[in-house]
């Protein structure tokens, strides 16, 4: 027993060790570890067209994030005021969101956009007055709706659970104190709900920074992060490739760490 | 906000449904000013709900509900001259003790000068004993100092009424009655009306000025702790108001005489207004004597089966052939071991016509 659990722990982190490994590695074959070296770090941030690619990533990642987790509080908040039945309902669909495959949703995202931006158009088209008149077309905007659709599941799946959590009985007593609602929520719920909020917009960033399959079916001529990652690939794998990885990996530890940290159980002390 | 209206409360015709289930049935009820009014009974007869329409969280149905002689249908909690003591104290977690009790003060419009608000705070805690604790985080506080947080964090406001929501069930048993004193003290001091919601009988009978006692919705009795412990209206109140021993009888015709299932006579005072035939008896445990010689009128042979020593009292179960088991409480008294009754003993149980209360089994509950 013990044996196949380090097998399989071996098996999942072996690789990922490797690339870090690799990433300082002076040589440039990925076989043979010749000496220490941070120059494919250096190689990397140099690079324009990996520059491009994060900055797309990052313009994406907090867009969509922002976005998901101002819709997916009001959402998280406003699933608190209706009847358990449409809350049931609510609750069944995000949670499908959160299952549905990646293929499935850049799929599904993609003929969508592609329907709706045709309609749109020609729509366009038949108003303008114009010679060229603007085409909508793929692009940051649709990969942003897509993270942003997929990962505001994500963030009122992680308030609902702060607001359940804090019950209503202080929402009762602040409004027994002659606070009107709107002094309640910004008083009491709100730093109340805060740290799940920012954990919910780490989550959905880290999300979206490290998506490759809804990104790659969306997102038209833009390249992000692991869609530049995924092209060079196919050009073999360098040690640039793995310092990149590495990066990467350190980044988005950091986030979920932070997520973990915001959303620790304060039970005991509050 | 004092006004020239003698009630501070009132329930006009007070009806709460939630869907098909009725929690509170048409009631009618005053709370004089500066009384201390308990409602009384067990879980799910409609009690909080009744608080929770006072404080705004509840609407009626049908009815009104008037403080200080102005309709609140449709007022929301925050514009109520009110103030509630949570069952389970909702303290703000992310404030300090001074911060929860100032939160009230806060949000009163026109703004309260700052150093106002301090001195009050500083006062109402001082008030509940807990001058110094003003910096503490309330987490950091037991169940008893947090209670207290919640009552000044109440009373800094100078509400008209003050509410409060089983607010000792939390608190171990000695903490409970050190509070009852305080609560009945502070009451006092302020001259503010409480409503106080409790399961507990002890605590309701020891604290409040009136007694509401209420199940299924419906007010069953209203009166002081006297009145509903020593002439409940029904069964029900004689039941749920401390403990009583229930006898099936017949009333002979002339309402003087008792017969019971053994066919053992028993005088009864006469007050009261059933017709002859079947009867519900009750009698309080310390209403009957117990003794080990054969004795008086109204008396009844039977053994000692059980013997409860209770430091201050004695409790017996007493069996009484044909009529079964009875519960009797008696003082210790001056006497020693010898002088108790043990079991085995046999026994006669006697009690005053007057002690005998008569229901109609119809509205047995």
């Amino acid at each position: 027993m013990r044996a196949l659990v380090t097998f399989v722990y071996l098996f999942l982190y072996t690789p990922i060790v490797l690339i870090v490994l690799f990433s300082f590695n002076a040589g440039r074959n990925a076989s043979e570890f010749v000496g220490f070296s941070t120059e494919w770090y250096g190689k990397a941030l140099s690079n324009a067209f990996l520059m491009e690619a994060l900055q797309n990533s990052l313009i994406v990642g907090f867009t969509s994030a922002g976005l998901a987790t101002l819709f997916g509080t009001m959402a998280a908040l406003g699933l608190e005021r209706v009847s358990a039945k449409t809350r049931a309902v609510f609750d069944a669909l995000f949670a499908a969101a959160i299952v549905v495959p990646g293929v499935v949703i850049g799929i599904a995202t993609l003929v969508a956009l592609v329907e709706v931006f045709g309609l749109a158009n020609s729509l366009i088209a038949s108003v303008w007055p114009g010679e060229a008149p603007p085409r909508m077309q793929l692009g940051f905007g649709s990969i942003i709706a897509a993270h942003g659709l997929f990962t505001m599941a994500l963030v009122t799946m992680i308030v609902k659970a702060r607001i359940a959590s804090l019950g209503r009985d202080i929402v009762e007593a602040s409004s027994d104190l002659y606070a009107t609602p709107m002094t309640t929520f910004w008083q009491i719920v709100f730093p109340q709900i805060l740290p799940s909020v920012l954990a919910g917009f780490l989550l959905a960033f880290t999300f979206s920074f490290d998506d490759f399959i809804i990104a790659f079916f969306v997102a038209g001529s833009k390249t992000t992060l692991p869609i530049y990652v995924f092209a060079s690939i196919r050009r073999g794998v360098t040690p640039e490739i793995n310092a990149i990885a590495a990066m990467v990996l350190v980044a988005s530890l950091i986030l979920i760490l932070s997520a973990r940290f915001l959303m620790r159980d304060r039970t005991a002390n509050s | 906000m004092a006004s020239a209206h003698p009630n501070d409360i009132e329930f006009r015709s007070v009806t709460k449904a939630y869907g098909a289930v009725t929690a509170v049935r048409n009631i009618n009820l005053a709370v004089p000013k500066g009384s201390f009014l308990a409602l009384l009974g067990p879980s799910g007869c409609g009690k909080t709900t009744c608080l929770r329409m006072i404080g705004g969280f509840e609407q009626p149905s049908e009815g009104s509900v008037l403080i200080d002689g102005r309709e609140m249908n449709g007022v929301p909690a925050y514009r109520r001259p009110v103030n509630m003591v949570f069952q389970h104290y909702a303290l703000f977690p992310h404030f300090n003790v001074e911060q929860n009790v100032a939160y009230g003060l806060k949000q009163m419009r026109p703004r309260i000068d700052a150093r106002e608000i301090d001195r009050r705070v500083q006062e109402a805690l001082s008030m509940v004993r807990l001058d110094g604790f003003g910096k503490r985080r309330t987490h950091e506080m037991s169940g008893g100092q947090q209670q207290r947080v919640a009552l000044a964090r109440a009373i800094v406001n100078r509400p008209s009424v003050l509410l409060l929501d089983e607010p000792l069930a939390a608190l171990d048993k000695k903490l409970r009655s050190a509070m009852q004193i305080e609560l009945q003290t502070l009451q006092r001091e302020l001259g503010i009306t409480f409503v106080l919601v409790t399961h507990d009988q002890e605590e309701a009978l020891s604290m409040a000025d009136q007694v509401c006692v209420m199940s299924a919705g419906r007010i069953r009795q209203l009166g002081s702790p006297q009145e509903v412990y020593d002439r409940p209206a029904d069964l029900f109140v004689a039941d749920f108001v401390g403990k009583i021993n229930r006898l099936n009888g017949r009333l002979e015709p002339g309402g003087q005489m008792l017969r019971l299932a053994d066919g053992t006579a028993l005088a009864t005072s006469g007050e009261h207004s059933l017709p002859a035939g079947p009867v519900i008896a009750a009698l309080r445990p310390e209403a009957i004597r117990l003794s080990r010689q054969e004795t008086g009128p109204n008396g009844l042979r039977g053994t000692v089966t059980h013997r409860i020593f209770l430091g201050s009292g004695v409790e017996y179960a007493v069996t009484v052939a044909g009529l079964g088991d009875f519960l009797v409480t008696a003082d210790r008294g001056q006497g020693s071991e010898a002088d108790l009754a043990a079991p085995g003993d046999a026994v006669t149980l006697s009690f005053d016509p007057a002690a005998v209360h008569l229901f109609s089994p119809s509205e047995a509950a």
